[in-house]
């Protein structure tokens, strides 16, 4: 978080930490241009408009007027790209949208994720959880480095997501639990045999907090720095209500990514 | 160069000392022990934990708050977990917030004023050291009905059903939507209140214009933040006014210590902070300490209470000031 400095004398306050902007204060709306069907359940929206300024794992508050608002992590920026799961009557109403609807939006909020500076980070995706990772790929390989994507699901049906990711040339590691797709087992059995190997230097997660806490024994077992996304319910989004409290954390503030550093206990 | 003066920023609220003046107001961070505990150590003089009913709330569906530019307009709706699990979470709070000489303190709500007092017993058995009572809350209006404060009749009510079981200093928050605040916190002090808290949110609406909808799934909300300061800083003012010597801890868009130290002038005792959170993040206690502290030794102040109530002094006419 931005550091300010005390008050000078007889001076005016420090200009306030949140930014406005066109999408900083009240819901805008935005067109939906596209929708894809990534599976029975999951789908992705397009919208026409852009948070160039956004970076990746930050997330923003959707809302329908007569309906809900629920906070999605950024598939992507340029355009807004928003990967939904219809889970309950708020994002089942997204579902039913089509080209030319609109959704409202504000944001981005939230910590992003932030490059280590490795050569070989590997992401990790579990389930819809995999959304923001092509966008994480993205800006990792801007900076020269070679990221390699594990994308783990339930069944075939439940990996999404992974044509972005061989789409910007990132290798793709599937893993199934029930086998019909990729390797047989959880994401993590892979991720942990190639930090055995030595070629892994940094972790990304986005997932069930499950899959997060093993990440993050992998992590501390090799000594590798690892940034993983708290998926939580955010209310107000702005550090407020503290509805979205995970051990202590504001995680829509100081969230939703954490860095654990290498050799924390 | 002058030697740094030791300041001293305690405040005394009914024999209960906070370390500074600023108390993170209600509502903020909800009850949980951890956060509670966060904003004591970034600098809180006191927290305050969410209202609590006798049952568990909910509270509204999102949109829940939204920054509509010269303030926040919030209708989160009290969601609590009922006043027993509050008792814990508050007993837990207590415990990791004793080491920091920071004082809890706990608010009450409920339909009626025997369930204001029957919340208050059992939010009581954590050992807050103020019971505040949120009689005020714009939010809730279509279960609960006109806030107790809208009129003295109904804030009297109330402090009179919770005076006999309160065991500690009694704080009741005010409403600013009335035509005399400060004749209702007269009644409410006569009634047995040891304090006021002032104020709470300004009733309003922020409408989206493309779907034609207020934002907020309440339609209705509070306002807070910036927009409120003035609204607050004149109903501190007036109550002050009402009833000298009284503690009043003075809420409503408090963002920067220069905004602390216009409260403190107005007659505050204390300081409640609540959007700043929002406006300059978590260390928002830490930047309102630094800056009353700059303003004080520039100033040459070098008690906190020496502030309070400054705004009521008789003008100083330049024309007295006797030629030379």
């Amino acid at each position: 978080m931005k550091e300010f400095a005390p008050l000078p004398l007889q001076a005016e306050c420090q200009p306030a930490l949140r930014p406005t902007g066109p999408f900083g204060l009240v819901p805008r709306p935005l067109r939906v241009r596209e929708v894809q069907r990534e599976n029975a359940r999951i789908r992705t929206f397009v919208l026409d408009g852009e948070l160039p300024h956004a970076q990746p794992g930050q997330f923003v508050m959707a809302w329908l007027p007569g309906h809900e608002e629920a906070p999605f992590s950024l598939a992507y920026h340029r355009p807004v790209t928003l990967t939904v799961a219809a889970v309950g009557p708020f994002t089942r109403a997204m579902h039913r949208l089509e080209a030319g609807d609109r959704l409202w939006i504000r944001g981005p909020y939230g910590q992003p994720f932030r490059p280590e500076p490795v050569g070989r980070p590997l992401l990790v995706g579990g389930g819809y959880g995999v959304a923001p990772l092509a966008f994480l790929a993205e800006t990792l390989l801007a900076v020269g480095q070679q990221p390699v994507a594990f994308v783990g699901g339930r069944t075939a049906e439940d990996v999404i997501g992974v044509k972005r990711l061989q789409a910007l040339g990132v290798p793709v590691v599937v893993t199934t639990e029930d086998g019909s797709l990729g390797e047989a087992g959880l994401v993590t059995k892979p991720v942990a045999r190639f930090l055995a190997e030595g070629r892994g230097e940094a972790l990304y997660g986005v997932g069930p907090h499950g899959m997060l806490r093993a990440l993050a024994e992998l992590a501390r077992a090799h000594r590798v720095p690892a940034q993983l996304s708290w998926e939580a319910y955010m209310g107000c989004a702005v550090g407020l209500c503290g509805m979205c409290e995970h051990e202590g954390v504001l995680l829509c503030v100081e969230g939703p990514v954490r860095r654990l550093a290498p050799g924390t206990p | 160069m002058p030697e740094e003066v030791e300041l001293d920023l305690s405040v005394d609220l009914c024999g209960v000392r906070l370390p500074n003046p600023f108390v993170l107001a209600s509502g903020i961070l909800g009850t949980s022990e951890t956060l509670l505990e966060k904003a004591a150590r970034l600098g809180a003089g006191a927290v305050t934990a969410k209202s609590a009913g006798a049952q568990p709330r909910r509270g509204h569906a999102n949109p829940i708050v939204v920054d509509w530019g010269a303030g926040l307009i919030n209708a989160v709706g009290l969601p609590n977990p009922g006043a027993r699990r509050e008792a814990e979470l508050l007993a837990a709070a207590k415990a990791h917030l004793a080491p920091l000489g920071v004082p809890p303190k706990m608010l009450a709500m409920r339909g009626t004023p025997d369930e204001f007092a029957e919340v208050a017993r059992t939010v009581l058995r954590a050992e807050p050291d103020i019971l505040e009572l949120n009689i005020s809350c714009p939010n809730v209006h279509d279960e609960y009905g006109e806030p107790f404060a809208a009129s003295c009749a109904g804030a009297v009510s109330v402090v009179e059903a919770v005076r006999p079981v309160c065991t500690v200093p009694l704080f009741v928050k005010l409403a600013p939507n009335v035509p005399n605040i400060g004749r209702i916190a007269a009644d409410v002090v006569a009634a047995g209140a040891d304090g006021i808290t002032a104020i709470n949110t300004m009733p309003g609406m922020v409408i989206d214009v493309e779907s034609g909808q207020p934002v907020l799934t309440n339609r209705s909300g509070g306002l807070s933040g910036p927009a409120l300061k003035p609204i607050a800083l004149y109903c501190v003012y007036e109550i002050a006014r009402a009833v000298p010597g009284v503690p009043i801890i003075g809420t409503g868009g408090i963002t920067t210590g220069r905004d602390a130290v216009e409260m403190l002038m107005a007659g505050a005792t204390a300081v409640g902070v609540g959007s700043a959170v929002y406006y300059r993040g978590l260390e928002a206690f830490q930047h309102l300490q630094e800056e009353l502290t700059a303003f004080m030794r520039a100033h040459g102040y070098t008690r906190v209470r020496q502030l309070r109530g400054l705004a009521h002094r008789p003008v100083q006419k330049p024309q007295e000031v006797p030629e030379q």
